[in-house]
């Protein structure tokens, strides 16, 4: 029997805004699949996001949704899993969102390890304010706001989650949609902040700038450049040049936020 | 309407804002009478010249700064200077003679004595030079019952010093009015 | 039995009234002269069993606070000026989104990082006019350690009973003076708690006008599904730009303070009745004016305090009114001239506005005042 995922969506807020080829879609699937495996309670779970094109998914889902302001979405949900821990938590915003104007909130939930999952899908560029670049746009690529080329570097997203404290990051495409829901589950039965950062596409503003001919043309990209953890081990650095890993990149046990604070709460209590 | 205007000044450091504040505790919750403790704030509460205001008055206070200077501590020469251009003609200015050498002119009265070397030699430790200044406003302004001072004195600092503290304030307390 | 009585600082005083008001979640950020509610806030609430989170920045505090309410707890934060405007944009979602929380910004010299442990009143126009849109304002301005404690009572009430921010502005020296409060017992300050829904999980929707102006908020986590946006929205709270959608929604925003304003404002009248000169005056600035009304009585002058307690709504119907009996009206503050604009507008022409404005640092003295009132002609 097929997957229902109708169960998950929230009746009548289909169809969504995203544009024709763009990736989005295929991850709130791999989320919606995880949300399933892990047998999280609609009622029981929010989704909160930032300002963007992926910012928009939690409004299609069944459960406590929470749209916020560009790049705090990771500020607002750890006050609701600080006044509610036995929520389940997820966050899912863009690129820009999240590492640019949302940088500070980032790498905080990150270090605090506050048990929430984050699901970054990165497409490289702002694709609802038109294709400005960013924090993730490569080196001389071009956006509107990089006509000659972006003279910026870009941030590897993983890797800072990882630096920032992350005790879970992975990394996925989306054209390996069956790996999505694996990863995500992952991320959200980890004790801990989870990152899962998804190289996506955006045809519209990223790809008919940047010379892919087609939405076909850019999955290749995305397909010929993951290379999983496991494999890259037995590969050269010569042969790893231009790749990128993909799997589960970095898992730890720390501390939990709330729990911390449980312990916190519990000698107020005892020197009362 | 009585309202009487205290300034604590000194260096930040000195322990002069607790000194203020002990003050119009005792004044608000053991005398019953009426207290406002306000004070600047900043780095200069970290080195540099420090005060702590009170008002105290048998009614409502309105405004809650100093206005015209009845008792004035200064605890260094700085302070001395700087904060005692509006104090009455029979105000009371309390100083430590070791640190303040130039006075102010004026017909207030002044009374002086080594308060830090007495916290330090004499009661032990110089920590509660602020204490020992504080017995000396309590016996030299007259707005507060000893009794009551010391009560406030008491309830305000850690239990592992309450003798040390006590000895502080009696000491400031006698030595004014010995000075006076 | 005695009541129980303390010697506190304003900001503790806070921080006092809104354990008092069941606030269960705090979020800040470290910033003078505010910080002692936080510190206060981090003793005090896991000893109840709530929660205290200092932030990353001021920003996150203020995203914190909004999802600590939304997930149903009674929420506070206390910031200053340079923090107020980094707050800014959220306390328009929270507007929007019709969150409630309360906000204690205590006012320090600005603009920028200006004076920060100077006293000044200069953030009365940013809690009107500081987040971009039309939105609804209400801000409650104490005088004494004692008010500041049972404002914070009342804005917690006003924020649940509104579901919006409300913001509680002490200036520096009412927030770090020191005076006797008096507690209130369990029980005798009405304490309200936002409206939750009766309707069953499948049937609600966060903004259903068919309950009135103010729609019952569930909480996230409580067995309701609902969307949030800070976008304009729907009944159900998804976004919409239909027209006939956003313009009744942002009027009704505004009208649930604004058709309330009765119940929001306060103030107090001191020998307003046969007053030729009537001080308008709010914070520690209304204390001096008050001494001052004292002594110009004494010399003969017929003053009297009109002591804004509610900044925003502002009474400019009551102050009209006393504007055609009165002579002259002077509004001493620590700004230059943020309420005398006000007043001015309220009063119509019908008496000369008088400004005392001072932003040096120094709070306005009562000589000021009077030597003022000696030019209302």
């Amino acid at each position: 029997m097929s997957f229902d995922y109708d169960k998950y969506i929230r009746p009548g807020k289909l169809p969504h805004i995203w544009c024709p080829g763009c990736g989005h879609g295929i991850v709130m699937k791999g989320l919606i699949r995880a949300i399933d495996a892990c047998g999280l309670k609609k009622e029981e779970t929010a989704i909160v996001s930032g300002i963007g094109c992926a910012s928009r998914l939690p409004g299609y889902m069944d459960c406590c949704t929470l749209h916020t302001a560009h790049g705090r979405a990771a500020a607002f949900a750890t006050g609701v899993k600080m006044a509610r821990p036995e929520m389940n938590v997820i966050l899912v915003g863009g690129d820009g969102d999240g590492t640019a104007i949302g940088g500070n909130h980032f790498i905080h939930a990150c270090r605090r390890n506050i048990n929430m999952t984050y699901i970054i899908l990165n497409n490289k560029i702002y694709g609802m304010t038109g294709g400005q670049f960013s924090p993730a746009t490569p080196t001389g690529a071009k956006a509107s706001t990089t006509p000659y080329g972006n003279p910026d570097p870009a941030f590897d997203i993983a890797k800072l989650a990882i630096g920032a404290g992350a005790t879970f990051v992975a990394r996925g495409t989306a054209f390996h949609a069956n790996q999505i829901d694996k990863l995500i589950t992952e991320a959200i039965q980890h004790k801990g902040f989870s990152v899962v950062e998804i190289l996506d596409d955006c045809p519209t503003t990223y790809g008919r700038r940047n010379k892919f001919k087609s939405v076909v043309e850019m999955m290749n990209h995305l397909k010929d450049i993951a290379v999983p953890v496991k494999a890259a081990e037995k590969m050269s650095p010569e042969q790893l040049q231009g790749k990128v890993l993909t799997g589960v990149l970095h898992k730890e046990e720390k501390p939990e936020y709330t729990e911390q604070y449980a312990q916190v709460i519990e000698r107020a209590q005892a020197a009362k | 309407m009585s309202r009487y205007e205290l300034r604590f000044s000194g260096a930040g450091g000195q322990g002069l804002i607790t000194a203020g504040i002990i003050m119009a505790k005792a004044a608000s919750i053991y005398e019953g009478k009426e207290a406002v403790q306000s004070q600047s704030y900043g780095p200069e509460a970290r080195g540099g010249a420090s005060k702590s205001e009170v008002i105290i008055s048998d009614g409502p206070i309105d405004y809650p700064k100093v206005t015209r200077c009845d008792a004035l501590l200064a605890m260094t020469q700085e302070a001395c200077n700087k904060y005692s251009d509006d104090l009455k003609d029979d105000g009371v200015l309390l100083y430590d003679s070791d640190l303040v050498t130039k006075l102010p002119e004026g017909n207030f009265k002044k009374v002086g004595f080594n308060i830090i070397n007495t916290a330090k030699n004499e009661v032990g430790r110089e920590i509660v030079a602020n204490i020992v200044a504080l017995g000396a406003m309590v016996a030299l302004t007259g707005q507060i019952s000893k009794e009551n001072a010391e009560k406030a004195v008491l309830s305000s600092v850690p239990e592992a010093f309450l003798e040390l503290n006590k000895k502080a304030f009696n000491m400031g307390y006698e030595k004014a009015l010995a000075a006076k | 039995m005695a009541k129980k009585v303390a010697f506190l600082q304003g900001n503790e005083a806070a921080a006092q009234g809104a354990l008092y008001a069941g606030c269960k979640f705090f979020a800040g950020y470290p910033i003078t002269p505010s910080t002692e509610v936080a510190e206060v806030m981090s003793v005090e609430l896991p000893k109840v069993g709530g929660k205290f989170i200092q932030m990353e920045d001021e920003i996150g505090a203020m995203a914190a606070l909004i999802g600590g309410s939304l997930a149903g707890s009674k929420a506070l934060t206390s910031t200053s000026g340079p923090g107020l405007s980094l707050k800014q944009e959220l306390i328009g979602y929270a507007c929007i989104a019709e969150v409630p929380c309360v906000i204690v910004n205590v006012m320090r010299g600005g603009p920028s990082t200006g004076m920060p442990t100077g006293p000044s009143q200069s953030d009365i126009m940013s809690a009107k006019w500081g987040t971009h849109g039309d939105h609804p304002a209400i801000c409650l301005v104490p005088a004494s350690v004692q008010e500041l404690y049972e404002e914070t009572i009342r804005a917690f009430n006003l924020a649940e009973k509104y579901r919006t921010p409300v913001m509680i502005m002490p200036d520096e020296i009412v927030a770090h003076m020191r005076e006797r409060i008096v507690f209130a017992e369990p029980g005798e300050i009405e304490v309200i708690d936002r409206t939750a829904p009766t309707v069953e999980p499948s049937k609600y929707k966060p903004y259903d006008t068919s309950f009135g102006d103010v729609p019952p908020l569930a909480a996230f986590g409580s067995g309701y599904k609902f969307h949030v946006t800070g976008l304009n929205k729907l009944p159900d709270g998804f976004p919409t730009t239909k027209a006939e959608y956003v313009q009744a929604e942002e009027e009704r925003q505004v009208r649930k303070v604004e058709g309330n304003a009765a119940d929001i404002m306060k103030w107090e009248e001191y020998l307003c009745d046969d007053a030729d000169i009537i001080v308008v005056a709010f914070g520690s600035t209304s204390r001096s004016a008050r001494f001052a009304v004292d002594e110009a009585r004494k010399q003969g002058i017929k003053a009297g305090l009109f002591r804004l307690i509610t900044f925003w709504p502002f009474p400019e119907a009551r102050l009209l009114e006393l504007s055609k009996k009165a002579k002259g009206f002077i509004t001493p503050e620590m700004n230059l001239g943020m309420s005398h604009g006000v007043v001015k507008a309220a009063v119509e022409g019908n008496a000369p506005v008088l400004g005392i404005f001072r932003v040096d640092g120094e709070p306005i003295n009562p000589g000021q005042i009077i030597d003022k009132m000696k030019e209302v002609k």
